[in-house]
Protein backbone atom coordinates (compact mmCIF):
# COMPACT_ATOMS: atom_id res chain seq x y z
CA UNK A 1 0.00 0.00 0.00
CA UNK A 2 1.00 3.41 -0.79
CA UNK A 3 1.21 5.13 2.51
CA UNK A 4 1.32 8.60 3.79
CA UNK A 5 3.28 9.51 6.54
CA UNK A 6 5.34 12.38 7.81
CA UNK A 7 8.04 13.15 5.31
CA UNK A 8 5.95 11.51 2.38
CA UNK A 9 4.45 12.87 -0.58
CA UNK A 10 0.59 12.76 -0.31
CA UNK A 11 0.15 13.55 -3.61
CA UNK A 12 -1.87 10.78 -5.27
CA UNK A 13 -4.44 12.18 -7.81
CA UNK A 14 -1.98 11.31 -10.47
CA UNK A 15 -3.21 7.75 -11.17
CA UNK A 16 -0.08 6.00 -12.40
CA UNK A 17 0.33 1.74 -11.99
CA UNK A 18 2.75 1.78 -8.50
CA UNK A 19 1.98 -2.49 -8.57
CA UNK A 20 1.82 -4.82 -11.47
CA UNK A 21 0.57 -8.21 -10.91
CA UNK A 22 2.20 -10.82 -13.30
CA UNK A 23 -0.84 -13.86 -13.16
CA UNK A 24 1.53 -15.83 -15.21
CA UNK A 25 0.30 -19.27 -15.12
CA UNK A 26 -3.20 -20.14 -14.24
CA UNK A 27 -1.99 -23.86 -13.37
CA UNK A 28 -1.04 -24.95 -10.17
CA UNK A 29 -0.41 -28.48 -8.36
CA UNK A 30 -2.39 -26.91 -5.46
CA UNK A 31 -6.43 -27.53 -5.43
CA UNK A 32 -6.75 -24.46 -2.74
CA UNK A 33 -10.30 -24.11 -1.86
CA UNK A 34 -9.86 -20.54 -1.05
CA UNK A 35 -8.16 -19.94 -4.51
CA UNK A 36 -9.27 -16.36 -5.50
CA UNK A 37 -8.37 -17.18 -9.06
CA UNK A 38 -11.78 -17.69 -11.24
CA UNK A 39 -13.47 -20.79 -10.79
CA UNK A 40 -13.05 -21.02 -14.93
CA UNK A 41 -9.65 -20.87 -15.15
CA UNK A 42 -10.15 -24.11 -17.47
CA UNK A 43 -10.54 -21.53 -20.11
CA UNK A 44 -7.58 -19.08 -19.91
CA UNK A 45 -5.19 -22.01 -19.62
CA UNK A 46 -4.77 -21.97 -23.10
CA UNK A 47 -2.49 -19.73 -25.25
CA UNK A 48 -0.37 -18.16 -22.41
CA UNK A 49 2.05 -15.26 -23.17
CA UNK A 50 5.14 -16.50 -24.47
CA UNK A 51 8.82 -15.05 -22.34
CA UNK A 52 9.25 -12.40 -24.66
CA UNK A 53 5.37 -11.05 -24.27
CA UNK A 54 6.00 -10.43 -20.65
CA UNK A 55 9.19 -8.54 -21.00
CA UNK A 56 7.72 -6.31 -23.26
CA UNK A 57 5.12 -6.12 -20.80
CA UNK A 58 7.06 -5.04 -17.75
CA UNK A 59 8.81 -2.79 -20.02
CA UNK A 60 5.67 -0.66 -20.92
CA UNK A 61 4.31 -0.71 -17.46
CA UNK A 62 7.71 0.25 -16.41
CA UNK A 63 7.76 2.78 -18.63
CA UNK A 64 4.21 4.03 -16.61
CA UNK A 65 5.47 4.03 -13.42
CA UNK A 66 5.06 0.56 -11.84
CA UNK A 67 7.54 -0.36 -9.29
CA UNK A 68 6.39 -3.24 -7.30
CA UNK A 69 6.18 -6.52 -9.32
CA UNK A 70 4.45 -9.52 -8.22
CA UNK A 71 5.01 -12.61 -10.06
CA UNK A 72 1.71 -14.66 -9.15
CA UNK A 73 -0.32 -17.48 -10.25
CA UNK A 74 -1.46 -20.28 -10.02
CA UNK A 75 1.99 -21.69 -9.33
CA UNK A 76 4.48 -19.03 -11.54
CA UNK A 77 7.22 -22.14 -10.98
CA UNK A 78 5.49 -24.43 -13.09
CA UNK A 79 7.26 -21.94 -16.34
CA UNK A 80 10.25 -22.42 -17.24
CA UNK A 81 11.13 -18.69 -17.52
CA UNK A 82 10.43 -17.04 -14.10
CA UNK A 83 14.05 -16.81 -14.00
CA UNK A 84 15.00 -14.73 -17.61
CA UNK A 85 11.65 -13.09 -16.48
CA UNK A 86 13.42 -11.79 -13.10
CA UNK A 87 16.78 -11.43 -14.70
CA UNK A 88 14.60 -8.59 -16.86
CA UNK A 89 12.35 -7.00 -13.59
CA UNK A 90 15.72 -6.30 -12.00
CA UNK A 91 17.21 -4.72 -14.58
CA UNK A 92 14.60 -2.55 -15.24
CA UNK A 93 14.43 -1.41 -11.34
CA UNK A 94 11.34 -3.30 -10.17
CA UNK A 95 11.13 -4.92 -6.30
CA UNK A 96 10.23 -8.11 -7.69
CA UNK A 97 8.24 -10.60 -5.51
CA UNK A 98 7.83 -14.31 -6.53
CA UNK A 99 4.56 -15.71 -4.66
CA UNK A 100 4.79 -18.73 -4.29
CA UNK A 101 3.53 -22.23 -2.58
CA UNK A 102 6.70 -23.25 -2.46
CA UNK A 103 5.90 -26.15 -5.55
CA UNK A 104 8.76 -25.90 -8.19
CA UNK A 105 11.24 -24.37 -6.13
CA UNK A 106 14.97 -26.50 -5.69
CA UNK A 107 18.23 -25.22 -4.76
CA UNK A 108 19.23 -24.21 -8.23
CA UNK A 109 15.99 -22.34 -8.98
CA UNK A 110 16.49 -20.09 -5.81
CA UNK A 111 19.81 -19.35 -6.28
CA UNK A 112 19.37 -18.30 -10.24
CA UNK A 113 16.79 -15.95 -9.00
CA UNK A 114 18.41 -14.24 -6.43
CA UNK A 115 21.75 -14.37 -8.76
CA UNK A 116 18.74 -12.48 -11.18
CA UNK A 117 17.98 -10.73 -8.76
CA UNK A 118 14.79 -11.55 -7.48
CA UNK A 119 14.00 -9.42 -4.15
CA UNK A 120 11.61 -11.15 -2.43
CA UNK A 121 9.68 -14.38 -2.30
CA UNK A 122 6.54 -14.72 -0.77
CA UNK A 123 5.50 -18.16 0.66
CA UNK A 124 2.44 -19.32 1.05
CA UNK A 125 1.62 -20.76 4.43
CA UNK A 126 -1.70 -22.59 6.07
CA UNK A 127 -1.43 -24.15 9.12
CA UNK A 128 0.85 -25.18 12.05
CA UNK A 129 -0.66 -29.27 11.36
CA UNK A 130 0.23 -31.22 8.46
CA UNK A 131 -3.45 -32.69 8.64
CA UNK A 132 -4.84 -28.36 7.81
CA UNK A 133 -2.31 -28.11 5.50
CA UNK A 134 -2.86 -31.08 2.98
CA UNK A 135 -6.78 -31.11 3.59
CA UNK A 136 -6.97 -27.10 2.23
CA UNK A 137 -4.84 -27.29 -0.31
CA UNK A 138 -5.59 -31.00 -1.26
CA UNK A 139 -2.02 -32.04 -1.53
CA UNK A 140 0.84 -33.22 0.34
CA UNK A 141 3.01 -29.86 0.94
CA UNK A 142 3.38 -29.65 4.15
CA UNK A 143 6.97 -30.50 4.72
CA UNK A 144 7.49 -29.19 1.04
CA UNK A 145 6.70 -25.60 2.37
CA UNK A 146 8.81 -25.70 6.01
CA UNK A 147 12.16 -27.00 3.14
CA UNK A 148 10.91 -24.09 1.18
CA UNK A 149 11.00 -21.58 4.36
CA UNK A 150 14.27 -22.70 5.52
CA UNK A 151 15.65 -22.31 1.46
CA UNK A 152 14.18 -18.95 1.88
CA UNK A 153 15.77 -17.72 4.96
CA UNK A 154 18.97 -19.70 4.41
CA UNK A 155 19.82 -17.50 1.15
CA UNK A 156 19.05 -14.22 2.66
CA UNK A 157 15.93 -13.42 1.47
CA UNK A 158 13.47 -10.94 3.21
CA UNK A 159 11.16 -14.01 4.74
CA UNK A 160 7.19 -13.13 3.94
CA UNK A 161 4.89 -14.99 4.59
CA UNK A 162 1.40 -15.72 3.74
CA UNK A 163 -1.93 -17.28 5.40
CA UNK A 164 -5.10 -17.25 4.25
CA UNK A 165 -7.23 -17.73 7.32
CA UNK A 166 -10.59 -19.55 7.32
CA UNK A 167 -12.76 -21.34 10.08
CA UNK A 168 -10.46 -24.52 9.58
CA UNK A 169 -7.18 -22.55 10.59
CA UNK A 170 -8.35 -19.02 11.98
CA UNK A 171 -7.96 -21.00 15.90
CA UNK A 172 -4.61 -21.83 15.54
CA UNK A 173 -3.84 -18.41 15.00
CA UNK A 174 -0.63 -17.81 18.32
CA UNK A 175 0.42 -21.00 17.03
CA UNK A 176 1.25 -19.96 13.36
CA UNK A 177 2.43 -16.46 14.93
CA UNK A 178 4.99 -18.78 16.63
CA UNK A 179 5.38 -20.93 13.89
CA UNK A 180 6.48 -17.51 11.62
CA UNK A 181 8.54 -16.48 14.89
CA UNK A 182 10.37 -19.32 14.65
CA UNK A 183 11.12 -19.72 10.90
CA UNK A 184 13.05 -16.07 11.48
CA UNK A 185 9.89 -14.40 8.91
CA UNK A 186 10.42 -10.83 8.74
CA UNK A 187 6.66 -10.42 7.29
CA UNK A 188 3.83 -12.48 8.06
CA UNK A 189 -0.11 -11.74 6.10
CA UNK A 190 -2.59 -12.86 8.34
CA UNK A 191 -5.12 -12.74 4.86
CA UNK A 192 -8.72 -13.84 5.89
CA UNK A 193 -10.14 -14.86 2.95
CA UNK A 194 -11.79 -13.13 0.81
CA UNK A 195 -15.21 -14.50 -1.28
CA UNK A 196 -14.21 -14.24 -4.85
CA UNK A 197 -13.41 -17.27 -7.23
CA UNK A 198 -13.22 -20.81 -5.26
CA UNK A 199 -13.87 -19.25 -1.98
CA UNK A 200 -17.08 -17.77 -2.64
CA UNK A 201 -17.72 -21.41 -3.81
CA UNK A 202 -17.01 -22.66 -0.65
CA UNK A 203 -17.86 -20.00 1.73
CA UNK A 204 -20.13 -21.91 3.63
CA UNK A 205 -17.27 -24.27 4.70
CA UNK A 206 -14.49 -21.42 5.06
CA UNK A 207 -16.04 -18.64 6.74
CA UNK A 208 -15.53 -18.38 10.10
CA UNK A 209 -17.96 -17.45 13.06
CA UNK A 210 -17.61 -13.83 14.62
CA UNK A 211 -15.95 -14.73 17.22
CA UNK A 212 -13.26 -16.92 15.69
CA UNK A 213 -12.47 -13.26 14.09
CA UNK A 214 -12.30 -11.44 16.97
CA UNK A 215 -10.19 -13.84 19.09
CA UNK A 216 -7.92 -14.20 16.07
CA UNK A 217 -7.51 -10.29 16.29
CA UNK A 218 -6.86 -9.98 19.77
CA UNK A 219 -4.05 -12.59 19.53
CA UNK A 220 -2.30 -11.09 16.44
CA UNK A 221 -2.67 -7.63 18.05
CA UNK A 222 -1.00 -8.72 21.47
CA UNK A 223 1.52 -10.76 19.58
CA UNK A 224 2.01 -7.75 17.59
CA UNK A 225 3.00 -5.57 20.64
CA UNK A 226 5.39 -8.32 22.00
CA UNK A 227 7.07 -8.48 18.96
CA UNK A 228 7.70 -5.10 17.65
CA UNK A 229 9.32 -4.67 14.65
CA UNK A 230 11.10 -7.55 14.61
CA UNK A 231 8.57 -8.76 12.64
CA UNK A 232 5.60 -6.81 10.79
CA UNK A 233 2.20 -8.41 10.76
CA UNK A 234 -0.14 -7.49 8.29
CA UNK A 235 -4.10 -8.84 9.65
CA UNK A 236 -6.59 -8.66 6.58
CA UNK A 237 -9.72 -8.10 7.81
CA UNK A 238 -12.50 -9.37 6.81
CA UNK A 239 -15.03 -7.03 5.48
CA UNK A 240 -18.17 -9.52 6.23
CA UNK A 241 -17.80 -8.59 10.33
CA UNK A 242 -16.96 -4.70 9.20
CA UNK A 243 -20.38 -2.39 8.06
CA UNK A 244 -18.28 -0.55 5.92
CA UNK A 245 -16.79 -1.87 2.54
CA UNK A 246 -13.12 -2.17 1.67
CA UNK A 247 -11.34 0.47 -0.38
CA UNK A 248 -11.12 -2.36 -3.03
CA UNK A 249 -7.80 -2.20 -4.88
CA UNK A 250 -7.05 1.35 -2.78
CA UNK A 251 -9.59 2.00 -5.98
CA UNK A 252 -10.49 0.91 -9.48
CA UNK A 253 -7.06 1.70 -12.15
CA UNK A 254 -6.02 3.91 -9.04
CA UNK A 255 -2.65 2.01 -8.77
CA UNK A 256 -3.08 -1.43 -9.24
CA UNK A 257 -2.87 -3.54 -12.65
CA UNK A 258 -3.12 -7.11 -13.24
CA UNK A 259 -2.11 -9.31 -16.29
CA UNK A 260 -3.11 -12.59 -16.62
CA UNK A 261 -2.38 -15.60 -18.05
CA UNK A 262 -3.25 -14.99 -21.68
CA UNK A 263 -2.52 -11.16 -21.49
CA UNK A 264 -5.48 -9.81 -20.25
CA UNK A 265 -5.58 -6.84 -18.42
CA UNK A 266 -7.78 -6.11 -15.47
CA UNK A 267 -7.64 -3.35 -12.50
CA UNK A 268 -8.25 -6.38 -10.23
CA UNK A 269 -8.03 -10.02 -9.61
CA UNK A 270 -11.91 -10.62 -10.02
CA UNK A 271 -12.93 -7.93 -12.62
CA UNK A 272 -13.90 -10.38 -15.32
CA UNK A 273 -17.40 -11.28 -13.36
CA UNK A 274 -18.34 -7.76 -14.60
CA UNK A 275 -20.81 -8.09 -17.56
CA UNK A 276 -20.16 -6.48 -20.59
CA UNK A 277 -17.06 -5.25 -19.83
CA UNK A 278 -13.87 -5.70 -22.49
CA UNK A 279 -10.97 -6.37 -20.89
CA UNK A 280 -8.16 -5.07 -23.55
CA UNK A 281 -4.81 -7.24 -24.16
CA UNK A 282 -1.46 -6.79 -24.10
CA UNK A 283 -1.10 -8.64 -27.16
CA UNK A 284 -2.83 -6.04 -29.46
CA UNK A 285 -2.44 -2.97 -27.19
CA UNK A 286 -0.18 -1.06 -25.50
CA UNK A 287 -0.27 -1.22 -21.72
CA UNK A 288 -0.01 2.72 -21.77
CA UNK A 289 -3.29 2.57 -23.63
CA UNK A 290 -4.67 0.03 -21.68
CA UNK A 291 -4.39 2.20 -18.37
CA UNK A 292 -5.21 5.69 -19.76
CA UNK A 293 -7.71 5.14 -22.15
CA UNK A 294 -9.21 1.22 -22.09
CA UNK A 295 -13.54 1.75 -21.26
CA UNK A 296 -12.62 -1.21 -18.69
CA UNK A 297 -10.06 0.89 -16.72
CA UNK A 298 -12.13 3.72 -17.00
CA UNK A 299 -15.44 2.22 -15.75
CA UNK A 300 -15.15 2.71 -11.95
CA UNK A 301 -12.55 5.61 -11.69
CA UNK A 302 -13.83 8.16 -9.28
CA UNK A 303 -17.26 8.69 -8.10
CA UNK A 304 -19.13 9.71 -11.15
CA UNK A 305 -20.62 6.21 -11.90
CA UNK A 306 -21.95 5.61 -8.58
CA UNK A 307 -25.55 5.07 -7.37
CA UNK A 308 -27.61 5.84 -4.69
CA UNK A 309 -26.92 5.23 -1.77
CA UNK A 310 -23.43 6.29 -2.51
CA UNK A 311 -23.67 8.82 -4.67
CA UNK A 312 -24.85 11.09 -1.77
CA UNK A 313 -23.06 9.39 0.81
CA UNK A 314 -20.72 11.43 3.01
CA UNK A 315 -18.15 8.55 3.57
CA UNK A 316 -17.87 7.90 -0.34
CA UNK A 317 -14.22 9.01 -1.26
CA UNK A 318 -13.29 6.83 2.21
CA UNK A 319 -14.08 3.29 0.32
CA UNK A 320 -15.13 4.37 -3.21
CA UNK A 321 -18.17 2.23 -2.57
CA UNK A 322 -16.24 -1.20 -1.97
CA UNK A 323 -15.91 -3.82 -4.11
CA UNK A 324 -17.39 -3.93 -7.78
CA UNK A 325 -16.65 -7.51 -8.03
CA UNK A 326 -18.96 -8.25 -4.55
CA UNK A 327 -21.33 -5.78 -5.73
CA UNK A 328 -21.85 -7.80 -8.36
CA UNK A 329 -21.34 -11.06 -6.95
CA UNK A 330 -23.91 -10.78 -4.50
CA UNK A 331 -26.34 -8.12 -4.97
CA UNK A 332 -26.25 -8.63 -9.30
CA UNK A 333 -25.50 -5.07 -10.32
CA UNK A 334 -21.50 -3.59 -10.46
CA UNK A 335 -22.79 -0.10 -9.63
CA UNK A 336 -24.71 -0.97 -6.67
CA UNK A 337 -22.69 -0.35 -3.17
CA UNK A 338 -20.65 -3.12 -1.90
CA UNK A 339 -23.29 -5.08 -0.40
CA UNK A 340 -21.16 -5.02 2.81
CA UNK A 341 -22.05 -1.65 3.89
CA UNK A 342 -24.76 -0.99 6.62
CA UNK A 343 -26.27 1.64 3.92
CA UNK A 344 -26.42 -0.70 1.05
CA UNK A 345 -30.39 -2.21 0.70
CA UNK A 346 -28.58 -5.86 -0.11
CA UNK A 347 -27.05 -5.81 3.28
CA UNK A 348 -28.85 -8.52 4.34
CA UNK A 349 -27.16 -10.67 1.65
CA UNK A 350 -23.95 -10.51 4.75
CA UNK A 351 -26.24 -10.89 7.77
CA UNK A 352 -27.58 -14.29 6.28
CA UNK A 353 -23.73 -15.13 5.27
CA UNK A 354 -22.82 -14.21 8.96
CA UNK A 355 -25.67 -16.43 10.32
CA UNK A 356 -25.42 -19.43 8.14
CA UNK A 357 -21.64 -19.81 9.72
CA UNK A 358 -24.13 -21.33 12.27
CA UNK A 359 -25.87 -23.67 10.50
CA UNK A 360 -23.85 -27.04 10.64
CA UNK A 361 -25.68 -28.26 7.94
CA UNK A 362 -24.44 -26.40 5.26
CA UNK A 363 -20.69 -26.28 6.39
CA UNK A 364 -20.81 -30.21 6.17
CA UNK A 365 -21.41 -29.97 2.39
CA UNK A 366 -18.23 -30.84 0.72
CA UNK A 367 -16.01 -27.98 -0.26
CA UNK A 368 -15.20 -28.16 -3.98
CA UNK A 369 -11.49 -27.95 -4.72
CA UNK A 370 -9.29 -25.74 -7.21
CA UNK A 371 -9.01 -28.34 -9.57
CA UNK A 372 -9.00 -28.37 -13.37
CA UNK A 373 -11.70 -31.11 -13.13
CA UNK A 374 -13.88 -28.98 -11.15
CA UNK A 375 -13.07 -25.90 -13.40
CA UNK A 376 -14.74 -27.55 -16.08
CA UNK A 377 -17.18 -28.72 -14.50
CA UNK A 378 -18.57 -25.13 -13.20
CA UNK A 379 -17.70 -23.78 -16.86
CA UNK A 380 -20.05 -26.75 -18.20
CA UNK A 381 -22.80 -25.49 -15.91
CA UNK A 382 -22.58 -28.40 -13.88
CA UNK A 383 -22.61 -26.95 -10.01
CA UNK A 384 -26.11 -24.50 -10.55
CA UNK A 385 -27.52 -25.83 -7.80
CA UNK A 386 -24.59 -24.52 -5.80
CA UNK A 387 -23.85 -21.79 -7.54
CA UNK A 388 -27.21 -19.90 -7.84
CA UNK A 389 -27.24 -17.79 -5.01
CA UNK A 390 -24.50 -15.87 -6.72
CA UNK A 391 -24.51 -14.02 -9.91
CA UNK A 392 -21.51 -14.12 -12.78
CA UNK A 393 -20.09 -17.24 -12.18
CA UNK A 394 -17.72 -18.39 -12.61
CA UNK B 1 17.74 7.25 20.48
CA UNK B 2 19.96 10.45 20.02
CA UNK B 3 21.09 10.99 16.92
CA UNK B 4 25.11 12.24 16.92
CA UNK B 5 26.79 14.43 14.06
CA UNK B 6 28.90 11.69 13.95
CA UNK B 7 26.44 8.74 13.03
CA UNK B 8 26.41 7.14 9.30
CA UNK B 9 23.08 5.24 8.66
CA UNK B 10 22.71 3.16 6.42
CA UNK B 11 19.24 2.08 4.06
CA UNK B 12 17.85 -1.08 5.81
CA UNK B 13 18.23 -4.33 4.06
CA UNK B 14 14.99 -5.58 2.24
CA UNK B 15 14.63 -1.68 1.06
CA UNK B 16 15.67 -0.05 -1.53
CA UNK B 17 15.85 3.86 -1.98
CA UNK B 18 15.71 4.76 -5.92
CA UNK B 19 14.60 8.03 -8.01
CA UNK B 20 11.45 7.39 -10.04
CA UNK B 21 11.05 9.24 -12.83
CA UNK B 22 7.31 8.49 -13.68
CA UNK B 23 6.83 9.23 -9.78
CA UNK B 24 9.53 12.72 -10.06
CA UNK B 25 10.09 11.66 -6.84
CA UNK B 26 12.29 8.72 -4.52
CA UNK B 27 10.72 6.31 -3.26
CA UNK B 28 11.74 3.39 -0.88
CA UNK B 29 10.61 0.16 -1.83
CA UNK B 30 10.20 -2.94 0.66
CA UNK B 31 8.07 -6.58 0.65
CA UNK B 32 4.38 -5.56 0.61
CA UNK B 33 5.02 -1.50 0.42
CA UNK B 34 6.36 1.59 -1.32
CA UNK B 35 6.60 4.73 -0.37
CA UNK B 36 6.66 8.33 -2.08
CA UNK B 37 9.22 10.72 -0.51
CA UNK B 38 8.52 14.21 -0.51
CA UNK B 39 11.65 16.48 -1.62
CA UNK B 40 12.68 16.97 1.89
CA UNK B 41 12.69 13.68 2.96
CA UNK B 42 14.08 12.52 -0.54
CA UNK B 43 17.01 14.83 -0.56
CA UNK B 44 18.32 13.15 2.92
CA UNK B 45 17.92 10.16 2.73
CA UNK B 46 19.88 10.38 -0.62
CA UNK B 47 22.80 11.78 1.55
CA UNK B 48 22.06 8.81 4.12
CA UNK B 49 21.97 6.57 0.47
CA UNK B 50 25.73 8.02 0.06
CA UNK B 51 27.17 6.63 3.28
CA UNK B 52 27.20 10.73 4.34
CA UNK B 53 27.39 11.51 8.24
CA UNK B 54 24.47 13.48 9.64
CA UNK B 55 26.96 16.36 9.89
CA UNK B 56 27.99 16.18 6.75
CA UNK B 57 24.82 15.74 5.14
CA UNK B 58 23.84 19.34 7.23
CA UNK B 59 26.60 20.76 5.52
CA UNK B 60 25.91 19.70 2.42
CA UNK B 61 21.80 20.62 2.65
CA UNK B 62 22.86 23.95 4.03
CA UNK B 63 25.20 24.99 1.25
CA UNK B 64 22.26 23.59 -0.95
CA UNK B 65 19.69 25.14 0.79
CA UNK B 66 21.20 28.34 2.41
CA UNK B 67 17.41 30.26 2.77
CA UNK B 68 16.38 27.47 4.94
CA UNK B 69 15.95 28.04 8.61
CA UNK B 70 16.12 25.33 10.93
CA UNK B 71 17.18 23.17 8.80
CA UNK B 72 20.10 20.86 10.89
CA UNK B 73 16.69 20.19 12.74
CA UNK B 74 14.92 19.16 9.97
CA UNK B 75 17.30 16.53 8.89
CA UNK B 76 17.49 15.13 12.33
CA UNK B 77 13.52 14.57 12.61
CA UNK B 78 13.88 12.90 8.95
CA UNK B 79 16.51 10.84 10.13
CA UNK B 80 14.70 9.95 12.92
CA UNK B 81 10.95 9.49 11.49
CA UNK B 82 12.89 7.01 8.82
CA UNK B 83 14.70 5.20 11.76
CA UNK B 84 11.43 4.39 13.36
CA UNK B 85 9.88 3.04 9.84
CA UNK B 86 13.11 1.24 10.01
CA UNK B 87 14.31 2.39 6.52
CA UNK B 88 17.27 3.22 7.61
CA UNK B 89 20.02 1.67 10.37
CA UNK B 90 23.35 2.57 12.35
CA UNK B 91 26.45 1.55 10.72
CA UNK B 92 28.50 3.22 13.36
Amino acid sequence: MVEKNNGVSSNTTATQPLWLLAEITYQCPLQCAFCYNPTDFDKHTQNELDTESWIKVLRQARDLGAAQLGISGGEPLLRKDIEEIVIEASSLGYYSNLITSGAGMNEKRIDALKDGGLDHIQLSMHDITEEINNFITNTKTFKLKQKIAAMIKDRGYPMVLNVVLHRYNIDHIKEILEMAEGLGADYIELANTQYYGWSLVNRDQLMPKKEQVLHAEKVTNEFRERIGNKMKIFFVVPDYYDDRPKKCMNGWGEVFMIVTANGDVLPCHSARVIPNLEFPNVRNTDVKQIWYDSPAFNKFRGTDWMKEPCRSCSEKENDLGGCRCQAMLLAGDAESADPVCSKSPNRHLIDQAIKDTENPGLEAKPIMFRSNKNSKKISEGEEKERLAKFHALP
Amino acid sequence: MTIKPEDIYKIAPHHRFQWEKAQDCYVILFPEGMVKLNGGAGEVLNLVNDNLSVEKITEALTKKFPDADGIDKDIIGMIEMALEKAWIEKTN
